[in-house]
C-alpha cells in the first residue's frame, strides 16, 4: 500500500516535470495554428518540420547557433585553464596569506554579478569589445567558484607525488602539466560542463553586451524572436527545442561528472 | 616544502586573479563609486558632465514608488518562491531515498531535466502554458471543475505563476544537495526509533530534520541569494507586468542601467540588492550558530 503511494506520487512528480518538455517537442512538430486549439493538442496530427526549417532558412538561427557554441566553448577552454592553474596553486603551493586571501576571494563570492555589469560593461566599450565574443569570453576566464572547486580537488594529490617529481628534476609548469592535470581530470570535466552550460544558459550577460543582432546568442535571440512571432506558437517551440537540446545532450553524456560537482560545491570550504 | 618562488606564483595565479581583478573586484569599487554620481546618457558622451551628487542615488530610491514596487514583489518572490522550492526539493529527495522505490536513477535524471535547461527557452514554454484560453494548465485545471484563469494577464496571478515556474525549475538542483544530505544520517538512528515505536512523522521530525540542519542552512542562502536575482523569467513572461507585478529589482536595474543609461542610479540599485543579499546572509548565519548552541 505504502510501496503504492510512494510510485504513484513519483510518478506524478515525473509527469509534471516532463509535460512542459513534451509539449515543447510535440508542439513544435505540429502544423502551424494547432498548437492553439481547444480542447489542447498533446500529439501532433502529422509531423511537420516546416519550422525547424523556416528557423535555420530564413530566421538564421544557424548564426545563433554558432554564436553560442563559440562563446560557450572559448569560456569553457579559457577558463578551466586559468581556474586549475590557480586551483592547484592555492592548494599546493606555499606563499604569505595564502588562506587569507583564498577566504577574502570566497566571501566576496556574496556579492551579486549585477553589481559589477555597468562598469564592466563600461570598460569593454572602452577596450572596443562590446559585440565581440571576447566581452563574454575575457570576463568569464576566472571564476572564483572555479578556483575553488579545482583547489578542493587538489587536496587529495599526494604531496609526495609532486616532490618526486621535482626530485627528477621538473619544472612547476611541466608538475602542472604532466602530474596535476592528469591526475584532476574528472574536476576538470566537472568544471567544463558548469563552464559550457553556464554560459550556453546565461541571458543577461549576453544582453547587455550583445547589442547587434548578428552577435545574439541563442537565448537572446530567442527572446527577441518573440517579440515578432509571439503568435507562432509553433515556430517558438521548434526555437526552444533547438536552443535547448545542445545544453541537454551534454549533461545526458556527463551527467555523472554535473552531479558530483554540485555536491562538492555544496560542501563547506 | 620551501615557499614557491614568485615568478611561478605570477605564472600560476596571475592571471586568474588579473582577471578577477580587472573584470570583478575593481568593477565593484567602481560602482559604489558611480552610486555617489550622476553618471547618465550625456556624461558618458562627455565626462566633463559628470558629478558627485552624494548619497543623492540612495535617497531618491526611498522616495521612487517603481524603485518599492520592484522592492516588494522581488520578496513575495523569495519570500514565498524560496520556501516552496525547499520544501519541494526536501520531498522529492525523501521520495527517491526511500528504499521502497526502484529505478531511483530515471526519476533523479527527470526531475533534474529543468535544471540544466535555458532559462529564457523554458520560460517562453511556459508562456504557452499559461495562455488563458489554449494553455495546458487551465485544460487540466478544468477537469478540477476550476475555471480559467488569465495566469501572465492578472496582477494577482503573474507572480504565482512566475513562482510555480521557478519551483519547477529548480527543485531539482537543491534535491540533489539533500539526497547527499540524507544519506549521511546513520541508518542506526532510525532502526533505535523504531524499536521504540516511534511514527514515520516523529522520525521526520526529531531525526531527519535536525541531521539536514547544516544542508539545509547551505541550500537556504544559495536559493535566497539566486531568487533575490531574478529578471530573465519577468523579463521573457511579463516584461514585469501586468501593472508593474513582476517587475523585480534586477530588472529595475537593467532597465534604469541598459536602457535609460542612468548608471549612477542603476548602480545604486544594484548596491542596494547587495546590501540586502548580505543582510539576508547574516541572519542566516545567525540562525545556524543559534541552532548550533
Amino acid at each position: 500500500m505504502k510501496k503504492i503511494l510512494l510510485y504513484s506520487t513519483a510518478i506524478f512528480v515525473a509527469v509534471i516535470t516532463f509535460l512542459p518538455f513534451l509539449w515543447m517537442i510535440s508542439a513544435s512538430l505540429m502544423h502551424q495554428g494547432q498548437a492553439n486549439t481547444y480542447p489542447p493538442r498533446l500529439l501532433p496530427e502529422s509531423i511537420d518540420t516546416s519550422h525547424y526549417y523556416k528557423l535555420f532558412s530564413s530566421l538564421d538561427l544557424s548564426g545563433y547557433l554558432v554564436n553560442s557554441v563559440v562563446i560557450s566553448l572559448g569560456v569553457t577552454v579559457f577558463s578551466l585553464l586559468i581556474n586549475s592553474m590557480g586551483g592547484y596553486a592555492f592548494a599546493k603551493f606555499r606563499f604569505r596569506r595564502k588562506d587569507t586571501i583564498f577566504n577574502f576571494l570566497l566571501t566576496s563570492m556574496i556579492i551579486p554579478g549585477q553589481v559589477t555589469m555597468l562598469p564592466v560593461f563600461l570598460t569593454l566599450k572602452n577596450m572596443g569589445l562590446i559585440n565581440t565574443y571576447w566581452a563574454i569570453i575575457v570576463p568569464g576566464m576566472a571564476s572564483i567558484f572555479g578556483i575553488f572547486l579545482i583547489r578542493q580537488y587538489c587536496y587529495s594529490i599526494p604531496d609526495s607525488l609532486i616532490e618526486a617529481a621535482k626530485m627528477d628534476g621538473a619544472s612547476d609548469f611541466k608538475i602542472y602539466l604532466k602530474v596535476i592535470l592528469p591526475l584532476t581530470k574528472p574536476i576538470l570535466v566537472t568544471l567544463g560542463i558548469f563552464s559550457f552550460m553556464g554560459t550556453w544558459n546565461d541571458f543577461l550577460w549576453p544582453l547587455i553586451v550583445m547589442t547587434d543582432s548578428g552577435m545574439y546568442t541563442l537565448p537572446v535571440a530567442l527572446a527577441n524572436l518573440m517579440g515578432e512571432h509571439v503568435q507562432d506558437t509553433e515556430l517558438m517551440m521548434a526555437g526552444s527545442v533547438v536552443t535547448i537540446l545542445p545544453v541537454l545532450i551534454v549533461f545526458l553524456v556527463l551527467q555523472k561528472y554535473y552531479i558530483k560537482g554540485i555536491m562538492m560545491g555544496s560542501v563547506k570550504g | 616544502m620551501k615557499k614557491t618562488t614568485f615568478s611561478t606564483l605570477a605564472l600560476f595565479l596571475g592571471p586568474g586573479l588579473a582577471v578577477l581583478l580587472i573584470f570583478f573586484f575593481l568593477p565593484v569599487m567602481a560602482a559604489f563609486i558611480l552610486s555617489f554620481t550622476d553618471f547618465n546618457i550625456y556624461s558618458l558622451g562627455n565626462p566633463d558632465y559628470l558629478r558627485f551628487v552624494g548619497f543623492d542615488n540612495y535617497m531618491k530610491l526611498f522616495s521612487d514608488d517603481m524603485f518599492w514596487t520592484a522592492l516588494k514583489n522581488t520578496f513575495y518572490f523569495v519570500i514565498a518562491g524560496g520556501p516552496l522550492s525547499i520544501a519541494a526539493s526536501l520531498g522529492a529527495a525523501i521520495l527517491l531515498n526511500s528504499k521502497l522505490i526502484r529505478f531511483k536513477g530515471i526519476f533523479r535524471l527527470t526531475y533534474f531535466l529543468p535544471v540544466v535547461t535555458t532559462l529564457v527557452a523554458v520560460a517562453i514554454v511556459w508562456r504557452y502554458i499559461y495562455h488563458p484560453r489554449y494553455g495546458l494548465l487551465n485544460y487540466f485545471l478544468g477537469f478540477c471543475g476550476i475555471d480559467p484563469l488569465d495566469w501572465l494577464g492578472d496582477p494577482h496571478l503573474a507572480m504565482p505563476a512566475i513562482i510555480i515556474m521557478a519551483v519547477w525549475k529548480n527543485f531539482g538542483y537543491n534535491m540533489i544537495i539533500f539526497i547527499a544530505g540524507l544519506q549521511n544520517i546513520p541508518e542506526e538512528l532510525y532502526e533505535a526509533a523504531s524499536l521504540e515505536g516511534a511514527s514515520a512523522w516523529q522520525k521526520f521530525r526529531n531525526i531527519t530534520l535536525p541531521m539536514l540542519a547544516p544542508t539545509t542552512i547551505f541550500i537556504t542562502i544559495i536559493t535566497m541569494i539566486g531568487y533575490f536575482q531574478l529578471f530573465a523569467e519577468p523579463y521573457v513572461m511579463t516584461q514585469g507586468g501586468p501593472l508593474n507585478s513582476t517587475l523585480s529589482i534586477v530588472l529595475y536595474m537593467y532597465q534604469e542601467g541598459f536602457r535609460w543609461w542612468n548608471i549612477g542610479y542603476s548602480t545604486a540599485i544594484a548596491f542596494s540588492l547587495f546590501i540586502i543579499i548580505l543582510i539576508g546572509t547574516v541572519i542566516q548565519f545567525r540562525v545556524q550558530k543559534a541552532l548550533e548552541k
